[in-house]
């Protein structure tokens, strides 16, 4: 399977995981994006020798991967790469700080290296709330809540767009790769050649373009997509936002006075 | 037979079982066959090259860091997105979704770099620039990112500011209408469009590079020198800005060859408001508050020149030997309205220790670093400006045709 093959396939499966109708996904957008939101920030803010102060926060993205059974494979690629990443940048902090930091009593480890595994820890709950986000909530809700949220409508618009004609420029763009590598015999994608393939795909593009307009026009289109009624938000999500920012600012509050500086 | 005409045989044949297999399940079952896929092997080694691209990852900034990037990409979009209100005629509306959606699909093909055995791919923002002017691009690049850091968790949801600038305002609104298009003008043969595509592409590249060192940097999160993340990253990002810059070059070669209606004219906007006013606003509030608060964070050390200089002679350059160098030096600490930053007698005249308690405090709220930042600021400010009056005034006037 080429690459964009199994980017379509990553985001077909989160989208239709984001369809299912559990408790959680039936919570208002603008709950879960306020909560991630707050989750995202307390992990930031810990100070960065945190580790086992960490692992409490984990309790939110489990929740929502868990709700929404997401299978660990769509998990692997984007967590590989950012903690390749993270072990990229850290990689010098175990030579760089050997600070001793009290870990447990008599207990102390190397600065650098407490700190490289913090950023690592990070990566990982940074990436699981931002799926688990989007996989209890889905893309066109998300828009939705964005855009009571006071998102501007002109870049609202444009996400939906962009989600719209994803699948179908991205099965478009797989089929020309999955060709191109059938005839290449194993041969690498020579420049000259991927001017002509990507070229071709933008001048579709750009026809496509053109006809949507042409068919929005003709159903009374005038540069705004109307979103509709939005969910209601109730006491059930107001509930969801106040406990779990709550349990998150508490987790933050209390490791705040016990950490190694 | 040649081992690798058998590959390709044996690749076909299993197509052939893949299809057969795929088009007898349903349509759930068919995506999980994809472990089957017979070009596994061939994609495989590309899989992760070029994945480590510049990104700038939640765990690697602070909040305030984050939050700070936040606000200045939102209020750029903001702007983009109203300035995109004002002239759209609606036809633009659905040519940035499906942009924005080809952008992400290419992103994905990875093309061989010629002579080095490594592949790249295509970062897109200055091809969206060039497709679809500034602002328009720099919504569209928005947007992907927000795709990427929800669906695919590149960067992340707290990072997402920093990368809207690094990977959107710096190619869209720098390196495109400061450098691609003076360096295009209103020709499109293909050698003036590798130079710009090349000149803007690392200028764009390297300001985003630069940007992610300064943030991660400013985040206190990787023991990382700043100089040495620099020196590591520019360089980095100088091939991967050459990668983007033919990507780019081949892509406008074959568009603007076969649909030469896209091409750009003298006459088309690049995408800014026409008033002076907000761009002269934006500059003076950028102006006082480099001057009147950034300046406190300025370094009581030498700079590079001094220093370098210092190195390289093994004594101060700023220390004057001849009886005309120093009378010149009497002439010019008499006259200086603000000698060293300051104003007179609170720094120049201090004793070496009082300088050494004061240097113990920094960065410490100085009235007389902040006048003379504001004030230098106003000075390059005003005389840009008289720069660029004079220059349009001597410009000779094209008669009306």
């Amino acid at each position: 399977m080429n690459r964009v093959e199994s980017a379509m396939r990553d985001l077909t499966h989160l989208d239709e995981v984001a369809r299912q109708q559990t408790w959680l996904h039936r919570i208002d957008a603008r709950a879960k994006a306020i909560t991630t939101l707050v989750y995202v920030v307390a992990i930031a803010s810990l100070p960065r020798h945190a580790v086992l102060e960490m692992l409490p926060f984990a309790a939110y993205p489990l929740m929502l991967l868990l709700a929404a059974q997401l299978p660990l494979r769509v998990l692997t690629r984007p967590l590989l790469v950012t903690i390749l990443l993270g072990m990229a940048i850290g990689a010098a902090n175990p030579f760089l700080d050997r600070s001793p930091v009290r870990v447990f009593d008599g207990w102390c480890i190397a600065g650098g290296w407490l700190s490289f595994i913090s950023i690592q820890l990070r990566a990982v709950l940074g990436v699981t709330g931002a799926i688990g986000l989007i996989a209890t909530t889905g893309m066109e809700r998300l828009c939705h809540g964005l855009a009571r949220l006071g998102v501007p409508r002109g870049f609202v618009t444009q996400l939906l767009f962009l989600y719209r004609y994803l699948f179908l420029l991205g099965a478009n763009s797989a089929a020309m790769s999955r060709a191109r590598d059938l005839r290449s015999n194993g041969r690498p994608l020579q420049l000259s050649t991927y001017g002509s393939l990507v070229g071709h795909l933008l001048l579709r593009t750009l026809d496509r373009a053109e006809r949507i307009h042409a068919a929005m026009c003709c159903r009374g289109f005038h540069g705004d997509i109307p979103l509709g009624e939005s969910d209601r938000f109730g006491p059930r999500d107001a509930a969801f936002v106040a406990v779990w920012c709550l349990v998150l600012i508490a987790i933050r509050v209390s490791h705040s006075g016990n950490f190694p500086h | 037979m040649r081992p690798s005409v058998f590959a390709s045989l044996a690749r076909q044949r299993l197509f052939e079982y893949y299809k057969v297999w795929n088009r007898n399940t349903d349509s759930v079952e068919s995506r999980r066959a994809d472990r089957f896929d017979p070009t596994d092997g061939v994609a495989a080694r590309g899989s992760f090259q070029g994945e480590l691209n510049m990104h700038m990852a939640d765990a690697l900034i602070s909040p305030a860091v984050g939050g700070a990037m936040w606000l200045a990409s939102a209020g750029l979009t903001a702007y983009a997105s109203r300035t995109i209100d004002a002239r759209s005629d609606g036809r633009l509306v659905p040519l940035m979704g499906v942009s924005g959606a080809f952008v992400f699909a290419t992103q994905m093909i990875n093309f061989g770099i010629p002579a080095t055995g490594s592949s790249g791919h295509l970062g897109g923002g200055l091809l969206l620039a060039a497709l679809l002017g500034p602002c328009p691009a720099l919504v569209v690049m928005a947007s992907v990112l927000t795709i990427q850091s929800l669906f695919f968790a590149d960067g992340g949801l707290l990072a997402l500011g920093c990368n809207i600038f690094n990977l959107g305002v710096c190619p869209c609104l720098i390196a495109y209408p400061l450098v691609f298009r003076p360096l295009l003008g209103s020709h499109t043969n293909l050698r003036r469009v590798f130079i710009a595509s090349l000149a803007a592409s690392i200028a764009g590249v390297e300001l985003g590079a630069a940007g992610v060192v300064i943030q991660t940097a400013l985040s206190n999160r990787a023991e990382l020198p700043f100089s040495t993340f620099l020196l590591l990253m520019l360089p980095i990002h100088l091939a991967i800005a050459v990668i983007e810059g033919l990507a780019t070059t081949v892509i406008l070669g074959f568009l603007w060859r076969a649909r030469p209606d896209l091409q750009p004219t003298r006459s088309q906007p690049t995408g800014y408001s026409q008033s002076v006013v907000p761009v002269a606003a934006g500059l003076l509030a950028a102006a006082l508050v480099l001057g009147g608060f950034v300046s406190w964070f300025a370094s009581t050390r030498p700079d590079g020149l001094e220093w370098s200089v210092a190195k390289a002679t093994g004594s101060s350059p700023l220390s004057g030997s001849t009886p005309l160098h120093a009378e010149l030096s009497r002439l010019q600490e008499q006259s200086a309205i603000l000698p060293d930053y300051g104003f007179l007698g609170d720094g120049g005249e201090a004793p070496a220790g009082e300088n050494e308690a004061s240097s113990a405090h920094w960065p410490a709220a100085q009235l007389g670093s902040s006048v003379s930042g504001i004030a230098g600021s106003l000075f390059v400010v005003l005389a840009a400006c008289a720069v660029g009056w004079v220059s349009r005034a001597a410009r000779p006037k094209r008669e009306p045709s």
